[in-house]
């Protein structure tokens, strides 16, 4: 096996490393800056260099290594490479060679490209181990310029009854996305300090976003009656939104393609906007592999991995330390969405 | 469709009951008469007749899907909703077909003579040429079951601002036996429908529980106090020769209880009564128990045998129309007497009781009986001010209910299930167990009772902690500890444990109490031994 799954995280023998480890190991590679992916506790990692600012930012000191998308590093008896999985600004997918098997393992990805983050690049591989946060039928994500139509418009909906609008979205990759889906000239563009300082480190690496306001205790707010405060999404339910006024709240996240998640969330609006790939991109995902053994991990392995099974593929399901559905947003973590 | 598709986005799209209201008024100034009646028909729980079941609906899904009817299965869980499902999974449509609300409702019914190829073709078209929402709209009106997070209430205020009539006279309206293929929306709303007047019943007055000292409510002597029964609300109509037994959710049950043929073979015409339909024991003189009715409330028609092991009577509680003059204005204490006096004269083997008055002098005497109330096989007592006229709906201050505390055991939880609808993404609803030896024993299930934090922190719980998988269910170990409320409890061969409960709910999730304290089986029986 080039690859194995064993308790602290996705194994590689021939090269003594893990692949976003979730206990300490001596030498990790990361594929994104994701909490849920990219823990404190490692001896050395390993991360392309898109990713590594935010990990900078995110870990503080750590025996950081990067390499660009497409560079090969020899490590033991592996070859290893980063690809661009399209989820956020640096994210990967990542290919290890084992004397001419091949195994991929994708990391978060989104097959969209959201104008934002590295496009998706389909690895040709032996084995792909593929997440599934959306592995049903049911999702199927609209286009991107309908969503930022659909977005301006409730902004300007918002503003001409003279209240502001607040969406949820989180720090890394998706509150960017929709910063730069947003019409600037509705008016101002607020930001909460976790997304204030997710875009520093973004723009010193060379990101354009529009221009923005960090929202600080000491801004008159009033002269900002009508803007988009872009928030993450546990700050929606806060006492922190009161100094806004009268506000209209969106949630940008996959979960709202359903009716019953976007009631219960009680949030104004739903976007259906996910840095994951809907059942469509999966499916294409795999297949553009051309993989024969496919593993499922993250979401809705159970049905997904029968369903490829159905396909023709050989499909088995990787054990996370976290559940497989994280269907229920905790609140405020960097998690699926 | 779109407009009421763009209704059903705007209704969804907000929490807020004004941001509601308005939508739903606009949509009533604009939409055509035929939509308005049919949107007002939907609301109010009138759908139209299934025409295409709901297994078909799911299969034809499932191929246009591409996806294996398993596959489907998985999904319907996870969405809560089969229309929406559907809407879902399918496609992109390819068409663009227009057509207004009752229009489809229209080509809908008229499939009832088609063959199922003919269904199925036509259904696939449709599902080909509609947006999303249209979509799920269009599988609404087929499935049924619409739920649009607006009230009847909301809705009769929308349309009371739309059309400027009173409110409580537009409730009088929308209420009884109509349907848009009965009447229109000037017989309906705007005019005077005679023959659905007749079957038409009174909004019913409903109670809050009372929630401070009696002393508070004034002079005892003021109230008249009942016992609280358990059984079905209901309002007997007769009226033109015919009688119509309405339940509380205005559904018609005049089938499903004979015995209201002969209470209105001895009623004059012009006589409408509130009462509870109650399975009663002729000999014991007492009601038999909310299980013991529950078998005839499914059944459209009652065979012989359960109406001689559960025969029905009305408890009366009211007089709302006699000799066909609407009474509710009078104060209660004077319909009573009316009641009172015509109950009277009719022969005693007539299946129409009249609430027995509870005497007493003080409050201290009704505390007394409200106590006992169990004793008597009601659930405590029903306070109603002897001035107060009929009111509609649930008013405070005139009409109290006074339930006593309910009984509550300590039960740990085995399964969890994932809820529908607003709750579909989280495990809300258990089934409970009671010790039996080293094993436990599943008694009861329960949904609500916990705030959506507390559902929160068990979904993620449930998560972690599943044992085995069957479908939608998860068996869980048995660790989590509730203390599980309910109003009554009964015998019942057909539950493990032998006994089902009244209207249960999690109380409290108690945290602090360990497995090896929940209550016992033997601790159950006794329950049932002293209340069933």
């Amino acid at each position: 096996m080039v690859l194995e799954f064993r308790q602290a995280g996705i194994y590689c023998p021939a090269a003594d490393v893990y692949i976003d480890p979730w206990r300490p190991v001596e030498r990790a590679l990361i594929t994104h800056g994701h909490a849920d992916h990219a823990r404190a506790g490692h001896g050395r990692y390993l991360a392309t260099t898109g990713a590594a600012p935010v990990l900078c930012h995110r870990l503080g000191e750590i025996g950081l290594q990067t390499l660009r998308y497409g560079e090969v590093l020899r490590i033991g008896e592996a070859e290893i490479s980063f690809h661009p999985a399209g989820h956020v600004p640096g994210s990967a997918q990542i290919r290890v060679a084992v004397r001419g098997e091949v195994w991929v393992v994708s990391g978060d990805y989104k097959t969209v490209d959201d104008g934002l983050s590295e496009a998706f690049e389909p690895v040709p591989c032996h084995a792909f181990i593929s997440e599934c946060t959306f592995g049903l039928p049911i999702y199927h994500w609209p286009d991107q310029a309908s969503l930022a139509a659909e977005i301006n418009r409730w902004w300007a909906e918002v503003r001409a009854k003279g209240q502001t609008a607040v969406i949820g979205a989180y720090a890394l990759g998706k509150a960017q996305r929709i910063l730069r889906m947003l019409d600037p000239g509705l008016g101002p563009i607020l930001t909460h300090g976790a997304i204030t300082a997710t875009n520093d480190v973004l723009r010193g690496q060379g990101i354009a976003l529009p221009e923005t306001i960090a929202v600080t205790a000491g801004l008159d707010l009033k002269s900002y009656r009508g803007a988009m405060v872009v928030a993450p999404p546990s700050a929606l339910g806060s006492a922190w939104l009161r100094r806004f006024g009268p506000v209209s709240t969106g949630i940008a996240s996959g979960w709202m393609q359903l009716r019953g998640v976007r009631r219960r969330r009680g949030a104004d609006r739903g976007f259906v906007i996910s840095d994951h790939a809907d059942w469509v991109g999966l499916n294409a995902a795999i297949a553009a592999t051309g993989a024969e053994r496919v593993f499922v991990t993250h979401g809705y392995t159970a049905p997904f991995a029968r369903w490829l099974e159905e396909c023709g593929y050989q499909a088995g399901i990787v054990q996370t330390a976290f559940d497989g559905e994280s269907l229920d947003m905790g609140e405020g973590a960097e998690v699926a969405g | 469709m779109k407009d009421f598709a763009a209704l059903v986005t705007a209704l969804d799209q907000t929490t807020r009951t004004s941001t509601k209201l308005a939508a739903l008024a606009a949509y009533f100034r604009t939409a055509p008469e035929t939509d308005r009646l049919w949107t007002v028909a939907l609301l109010s729980g009138r759908r139209p007749r299934r025409s295409i079941t709901a297994s078909k609906l799911r299969l034809w899904a499932a191929e246009a899907a591409g996806i294996t009817p398993w596959m489907f299965e998985t999904c319907y869980p996870v969405v809560g909703d089969l229309s929406e499902t559907i809407a879902l999974i399918l496609p992109p449509p390819r068409g663009d077909i227009v057509n207004s609300l009752s229009g489809w409702i229209a080509e809908l019914r008229a499939l009832d003579k088609a063959d199922d190829a003919a269904r199925r073709a036509f259904v696939l078209q449709a599902w080909d040429g509609l947006p999303p929402v249209q979509r799920f709209v269009f599988n609404k009106l087929i499935t049924g079951g619409w739920r649009m997070g607006v009230s009847q209430k909301l809705m009769t205020r929308a349309l009371a601002e739309a059309t400027g009539i009173d409110p409580a006279e537009l409730t009088h309206r929308l209420m009884g036996d109509w349907s848009p293929d009965t009447t229109d929306w000037a017989g309906l709303i705007a005019g005077h429908d005679p023959q659905a007047a007749l079957s038409r019943p009174y909004p019913f007055a409903l109670a809050h529980q009372l929630d401070l000292d009696p002393i508070d409510l004034g002079p005892c002597a003021d109230w008249l106090a009942e016992d609280k029964w358990d059984g079905i609300r209901g309002q007997l109509i007769k009226r033109g020769g015919a009688h119509h037994l309405w339940s509380r959710g205005e559904e018609l049950m005049t089938d499903r209880f004979p015995e209201a043929a002969a209470i209105a073979a001895v009623l004059p015409d012009g006589t409408v009564i509130d009462g509870e339909v109650l399975a009663w024991d002729h000999a014991a003189r007492r009601p038999m128990g909310f299980a013991k009715l529950q078998p005839r409330i499914g059944r459209k028609t009652v065979p012989k045998r359960l109406l001689a092991e559960a025969p029905a009577i009305v408890m009366a509680y009211d007089l709302l129309e006699w000799q066909g003059e609407d009474l509710r204005t009078r104060p209660f204490g004077a319909r009573r007497a009316i009641l009172a006096g015509l109950l009277d004269d009719l022969p005693k083997a007539v299946p129409l009781h009249l609430s027995p008055a509870i005497a007493a002098t003080d409050w201290a005497g009704l505390v007394a009986s409200r106590a006992t109330a169990r004793d008597r096989g009601a659930e405590g007592l029903m306070l109603k001010r002897l001035s107060a006229p009929y009111h509609a709906g649930r008013r405070r201050g005139d009409v109290w209910k006074w339930k006593l505390d309910p009984l509550s055991i300590d039960a740990v939880m085995i399964y969890a299930q994932a809820g529908s609808g607003r709750r579909a993404t989280l495990y809300t609803d258990f089934t409970f167990a009671v010790r039996d030896g080293a094993g436990f024993v599943p008694f009861t299930k329960a949904y609500s009772g916990l705030s959506d934090a507390e559902f929160r922190e068990i979904t993620a719980w449930v998560r972690k902690n599943t044992t085995e998988r069957f479908g939608p269910v998860r068996a869980v170990r048995p660790e989590l500890v509730f203390e599980i409320a309910f109003e009554g409890i009964q015998a019942s061969p057909r539950h493990k444990s032998g006994v089902a409960l009244r209207f249960p709910r999690m109380v409290r999730w108690r945290r602090d109490k360990p497995v090896a304290e929940v209550a016992s089986l033997d601790d159950l029986k006794a329950v049932l031994a002293s209340f069933g």
